[in-house]
């Protein structure tokens, strides 16, 4: 085992095939297998994900992913920004779902701060929320279905998601990047028309993901590609790690939003959908179902959406209005003191957990009592649930890895961080 | 939000009904409640028999290792682990001070193998050593890089 750093170094395919020793797996050089390099550009990884896989034939012996290429020092970065300049940083670890990884480090801060948020900022919160995990689960089944071979999901997914992405631009000037949280509630009021076109986009939705499983669901290759392939069990996914859509594939009956609601999740009705059987098949069924409960949460906090302000009374964390900061001294005091110098938080440790479209993800927030977090780590679903690919894909055929890597929809920027 | 903060005697006189606290009330060295979290920190020798005895306490699901620096104060490295349990509703706050003199500590992998690359990941970031585990190199730097980034003593901008 290395014992300083001097012993990392170039640590090759050879070394690969020691860890997966390490494992108590077959030695090549005795069993004939074949050591074969996956990414990291390959279209089926999902980003720049390298796997190296051990192969006897075309079934899988052993599998060791290799991951960091994407490591942009995110949690360093943070330690030398203000809180609220953090936001921005949240936003680039994963493109899918920006505005749960805002809202998680919102609520982090603000559970430091003790801020009460207005009801108005939570249910728009959990719509938006709601909108991004409708928005990640249409890009994972797009590609999902592609990397089987469904090249016309793709093109469908991708139509709708437009209309997400055009909503958000709305509410943020961005399409993907948004940072339209706030420690203290959202940046601004939603334009007038932004509430029509949500509606409209909630009611055409479930029809669309009915089309979607028309397209697949009953499809002869699609079942075979995915029926009794990449088997999880369920005492494995919570070994590994494992959490969101395929933890409760494999029969866990675990949701944040409902077990530990957040952010007022525990107004809402909806289902959580569980499957008993834990292969690839059952991760599909589970996030389809989900798009249907997403649609209904969304529906509700929409119809629901109670008035009055968007941001907490917190005059020395929120930023004030324009025209108060134009018409009245205190604000102008109160802007240029956050700018310039941020808000002091009251030390101490948070960690706050939120059900992110592809599972937990988690925000620990360190506070020493200045302007500055001490420490932000962030726990990411995927960066756990890769650990299970391994599980997932011993003893299947080489082709079903493709299927497998796309059933755990993994995201490399939160992963590398 | 209820404020209330307890500090270590309030912790194992008004909470010793948790599971968490009673299943550590002979190792633990600081307890602490506050913002509705609990935090319980550990010699690090005995971190292995610590997490063995929450997950028979029913914190079944390990959510998180990670580390904070706390430079230049001794024990320098805070090595913190998030554990929760399902059928609690409700997660517990271990943490271990690791001392500058000896960067070592027990790997959890054998309790819970997620810790892997968690583990992976805060050795190669922190510079903490895990014995016992099974596959500990680098995972986020370059495999030859120098130094350890999330050290407080590493500057943002890197050495150049």
């Amino acid at each position: 085992m290395p014992t300083s750093v001097e012993d990392l170094i170039n640590p090759g395919v050879d070394d690969v095939i020691a860890d997966s020793k390490l494992h108590g797996n077959i030695d090549p050089a005795q069993d004939q297998t074949m050591v074969l390099n996956m990414g990291p550009q390959h279209p089926s990884t999902h980003g720049v994900l390298r796997v190296v896989l051990e192969v006897d034939g075309e079934s899988v012996v052993a599998l060791a992913p290799d991951i960091g290429y994407l490591h942009t020092g995110i949690e360093k970065t943070c330690e030398a920004k203000f809180y609220q300049q953090v936001v921005p940083l949240t936003d680039r670890i994963d493109y899918l779902c920006p505005m749960t990884n805002n809202l998680t480090y919102c609520l982090a801060v603000e559970k430091l701060l003790q801020l009460e948020i207005p009801e108005r900022a939570q249910y728009l919160r959990v719509l938006l929320n709601e909108l991004t995990r409708l928005n990640s689960h249409l890009v994972w089944l797009g590609t999902h279905a592609m990397d089987i071979g469904a090249l016309t999901v793709f093109l469908y997914c991708f139509r709708e998601r437009e209309e997400i992405l055009r909503i958000f631009e709305m509410v943020a000037g961005q399409r993907m990047m948004t940072s339209y949280f706030r420690i203290g509630g959202l940046s601004m009021e939603p334009p007038i028309d932004f509430y029509d076109r949500v509606r409209n986009f909630l009611k055409i939705m479930p029809e669309k993901i009915a089309e979607y499983e028309n397209l697949l669901t009953g499809n002869p290759i699609w079942m075979g590609r995915l029926k009794n392939v990449g088997h999880l069990s369920a005492a494995d996914a919570i070994a590994l790690g494992v959490t969101g859509p395929p933890l409760r594939a494999s029969g866990v009956d675990w949701d944040l939003r409902r077990d530990m609601p957040y952010s007022g999740y525990e107004k809402f009705k909806f289902e959580v959908p569980v499957s008993q059987v834990g292969d690839v098949w059952a991760r599909y069924e589970v996030r389809m179902k989900e798009m249907y409960e997403s649609v209904k949460i969304a529906t509700q906090a929409l119809e629901g959406l109670p008035e009055g302000r968007i941001t907490a009374d917190a005059p020395k964390i929120v930023l004030p209005d324009r025209e108060q900061m134009k018409t009245q001294m205190e604000s102008l005091i109160h802007h240029f003191k956050i700018v310039t110098e941020g808000f002091a938080v009251p030390a101490g440790q948070v960690y706050q957990g939120v059900e992110s479209p592809r599972g937990e993800m988690g925000y620990f927030v360190v506070s020493d009592g200045t302007a500055k977090p001490f420490r932000v780590h962030m726990r990411n679903p995927s960066f756990a649930t890769l650990q299970a690919l391994e599980t997932m894909c011993k003893g299947r055929l080489l082709a079903d890895v493709v299927a497998v890597i796309g059933s755990i929809d993994i995201v490399l920027g939160e992963i590398d961080r | 939000m209820p404020a209330t903060t307890l500090e270590k005697a309030e912790v194992l006189e008004q909470m010793a009904a948790n599971p968490a606290v009673a299943a550590l009330s002979s190792l633990l060295i600081d307890a602490r409640f506050a913002l509705n979290e609990l935090t319980i920190t550990v010699p690090k020798d005995q971190i292995v028999a610590a997490v063995k005895a929450v997950q028979a306490a029913g914190y079944n699901f390990m959510e998180d290792v990670t580390c904070v620096d706390w430079y230049p104060s001794e024990p320098r490295f805070h090595v913190t682990y998030h554990i929760l349990s399902h059928s609690l509703k409700e997660r517990v706050r271990l943490i271990a001070p690791v001392g500058s003199e000896d960067l070592s500590i027990d790997s959890i992998t054998d309790v819970w193998p997620s810790a892997n690359f968690y583990e992976r990941e805060v050795f190669d970031l922190f510079g903490v050593h895990f014995g016992g585990h099974p596959n500990l190199r680098r995972i986020m730097m370059p495999d030859d890089w120098k130094g350890h980034p999330l050290r407080k003593d590493y500057p943002v901008e890197g050495y150049r």
